[in-house]
């Protein structure tokens, strides 16, 4: 699996460059709001690895739940992290988009609000993971990682069932898109789901690195103590 | 085409600083795992 990684980087590198040209250069222009619409490449494809990523922690941690599995654990650790990295992106590239093309940068919008929730719920599941040293943290984080997923059905079909700023979905939900934007749109999601799983995978190892160091450190501090203090 | 570019920029910006940070923790348990092995 090692010797697969720097191919795998590679792969990817070469995909992502790919689908940047495709997105700057090959897509065609879109007529209303021009160039600036092509930040859709970006912020479309981060939204459906985000959304990914979480699924992935929900299913994670009710295995974790169920059979007190430490990879299943790992896994949702890691899956909640770098689906806030993409959530941060759509966080990011939306208001730019939206400044150009609603003249605002943000609106309390229920779609845009539910996003926020949505990032703030796995930013708390994050730091409730760095800062909590209770042995029942992996427990509280599952069950917290279990009601947050609630929130992304929420944030997928709040444009579907309201009447929000945010434009409808671009496939399956009545909207069209013309078959070249279409098309670029999914090597681009192609290229950062295997960033995303390049990610994944590196974090996964540097997590079970981790952990077998401090699970060390911990034997050997036992080890190290006087009997008398212990 | 200055949102555009300041959106890509954005976008690299935050996938690099994530890759410098587990460069970072990755360099930082190498450290650890040294020390371990020199007290052995």
């Amino acid at each position: 699996m090692k010797r697969l990684f720097p191919v795998f980087g590679l792969l990817t590198g070469v995909l992502l460059s790919y689908a940047l040209y495709l997105a700057l250069v090959v897509a065609p222009t879109e007529q209303t709001m021009g160039d600036v619409q092509r930040i859709f490449y970006y912020h479309v494809p981060s939204a459906w690895t985000a959304f990914l990523l979480f699924f992935i922690n929900f299913v994670a941690s009710v295995v974790y739940l169920i059979r007190r599995n430490m990879k299943a654990d790992v896994v949702a650790l890691v899956a909640a992290e770098i689906g806030v990295v993409f959530c941060t992106v759509v966080l990011v590239t939306g208001p730019i988009w939206a400044r150009p093309v609603w003249g605002i940068w943000w609106t309390w919008d229920l779609r845009l609000t539910l996003t926020l929730v949505l990032w703030l719920i796995y930013v708390s599941y994050l730091m409730l993971r760095r800062f909590s040293s209770s042995g029942q943290t992996p427990q509280i984080a599952a069950v917290l990682a279990v009601l947050g997923a609630l929130d992304v059905p929420l944030v997928y079909f709040s444009i579907w069932f309201f009447r929000t700023q945010h434009p409808q979905p671009v496939i399956g939900g009545g909207g069209s898109i013309d078959p070249r934007m279409l098309h670029v749109l999914l090597i681009n999601w192609a290229a950062f789901s295997c960033l995303a799983a390049l990610m994944f995978w590196s974090r996964y190892r540097l997590e079970v690195l981790k952990r077998e160091v401090e699970d060390t450190q911990a034997l050997e501090a036992l080890l190290e103590t006087p009997r008398g203090s212990r | 085409m200055t949102y555009l570019y300041a959106a890509y920029f954005a976008t690299w910006a935050i996938h690099i600083g994530y890759a410098i940070y587990l460069i970072g923790q990755y360099s930082r348990l190498r450290d650890e795992m040294k020390d371990l092995q020199s007290r052995k």
